[in-house]
């Protein structure tokens, strides 16, 4: 039999430790914007960032986001051909992708891919100390390895989103119209009168921007919360893609329900 | 890593992620075609507009013509007022008649416009005076049993 007192004890200790480390993130963006001039200023620290989150991910993100486009494809077209309405497959593929699928896959994808990279090479940069050494130079960590993650992230992000979504559609218009036979003119102009600019695309990027701002600040954040050792190190990456996941996922659904809502 | 290779391959990154923005506003979204440059605001009134919705489009001869941008509800004389963007190359006449229709059996509600012989135009801002509500099936449904049964009674006597 636990005793009571303890277990009270410990849900305080568990519920105390979220919430500061909750303030100390918010803090921590504070900190990053505060610093990133010179990630703006330093412009090649910053392209480096983007070179390693956003360059590096482009082969995962184009595969993914064509065999995305090619299941939907022949997904769609399976449901689509019993109400006969098979030439709708355009507009089903593109919505289903710039609304959601593009935005979210492609930010879990680079979540594992970038996120987990950026929080491995912070948290190993202060398991050696590396972060310290620069601070007793009088350069500070924040400004020098943080912010220039985080601003690699948040750019690269709604470009891969919009890679992933329009390599989908290709995807979508390769089964479809090359290997089935869906009418090609049919399947775009469907597909233009469905998808609206502002209410579809513009949300999507919208969308991805987000996801791109809560990614790399995990990422950046993990790694620079990690505890110091090989298994802390370890701990941190892992955090990084399960807390990055999540917090994509219950974004996803919040911002949704805001954009997508009412009038169609 | 080479500061040229570097920045060659970040700007072809970039490059590749602005063409795919452009491919879904242009290709894949209605930026080139359905974006009316000139357009004008026209109203009509329907006593029922069954699932019609904003960003509907509006046709004329089954051509795109406009786009339904508002619909409300006066509570006055308890109809529904839907006002639309026409494109402001098409004028129409001022017994143009505006119908709710919809394409395919299951398809989207979309207004029509029938167009009338009157040698005035609509001018910006005008109301369409001759609509025609959406179809109710459940009240063609019931009508026709009405009918129906009427008809059987008719039979008996």
């Amino acid at each position: 039999m636990p005793d009571p007192a303890k277990l009270l004890r410990q849900l305080g200790q568990a519920t105390t430790d979220r919430i500061w480390r909750l303030g100390f993130a918010a803090r921590f963006l504070f900190a990053i914007v505060r610093y990133s001039g010179a990630s703006f200023r330093r412009l090649p620290l910053t392209l480096r960032e983007i070179y390693f989150s956003g360059v590096l991910s482009l082969v995962i993100i184009i595969v993914s986001g064509l065999f995305v486009g090619l299941v939907l494809g022949l997904q769609g077209y399976e449901t689509l051909q019993r109400y006969g309405s098979t030439e709708a497959l355009g507009i089903l593929v593109a919505l289903s992708l710039t609304r959601e699928l593009g935005p979210v896959v492609a930010a879990l994808l680079f979540a594992s891919r970038a996120g987990s990279s950026v929080t491995a090479e912070i948290g190993l940069m202060k398991a050696t100390e590396q972060l310290k050494a620069m601070d007793m130079m009088a350069v500070n960590p924040i400004a020098r390895v943080v912010a220039p993650r985080f601003w690699g992230g948040v750019i690269s992000m709604p470009l891969l989103a919009a890679l992933f979504s329009a390599m989908g559609v290709i995807g979508g218009w390769l089964i479809g119209v090359v290997f089935i036979g869906v009418d090609d003119g049919a399947f775009w102009s469907q597909m233009q009168s469905g998808v609206d600019f502002r209410y579809d695309i513009v949300n999507g990027v919208i969308k991805s921007f987000v996801f791109g701002i809560a990614v790399s600040l995990i990422a950046v954040f993990e790694g620079y919360d990690s505890v110091p050792t090989a298994e802390g190190v370890s701990r941190a990456i892992t955090r990084t893609v399960v807390t990055s996941a999540l917090t994509i996922l219950a974004l996803d659904f919040l911002l949704t329900s805001f954009m997508f809502r009412g009038t169609s | 890593m080479n500061r040229t290779i570097l920045d060659l391959w970040v700007g072809i990154f970039v490059a590749i992620g602005i063409a795919a923005l452009l491919f879904l506003s242009l290709k894949v979204g209605n930026l080139s075609s359905a974006r009316l440059s000139d357009t004008y605001v026209l109203q009509a009134r329907f006593d029922n507009i069954g699932g019609l919705k904003v960003r509907g489009p509006v046709k004329s001869a089954g051509v795109v013509v406009g786009r339904i941008t508002d619909i409300k509800f006066d509570s006055g004389t308890y109809e529904a007022v839907v006002t639309m963007d026409v494109d402001g190359r098409f004028r129409f006449p001022k017994d143009t008649f505006a119908s709710i229709n919809t394409s395919g059996l299951l398809g989207e509600q979309y207004i029509g416009f029938e167009v009338g012989g009157d040698e005035k135009m609509l001018n910006p801002g005008d109301t369409i005076k001759k609509t025609q509500s959406a179809v109710v099936l459940e009240k063609l449904i019931s009508q026709f049993l009405f009918n129906k049964a009427a008809d059987g009674q008719d039979g008996k006597q």
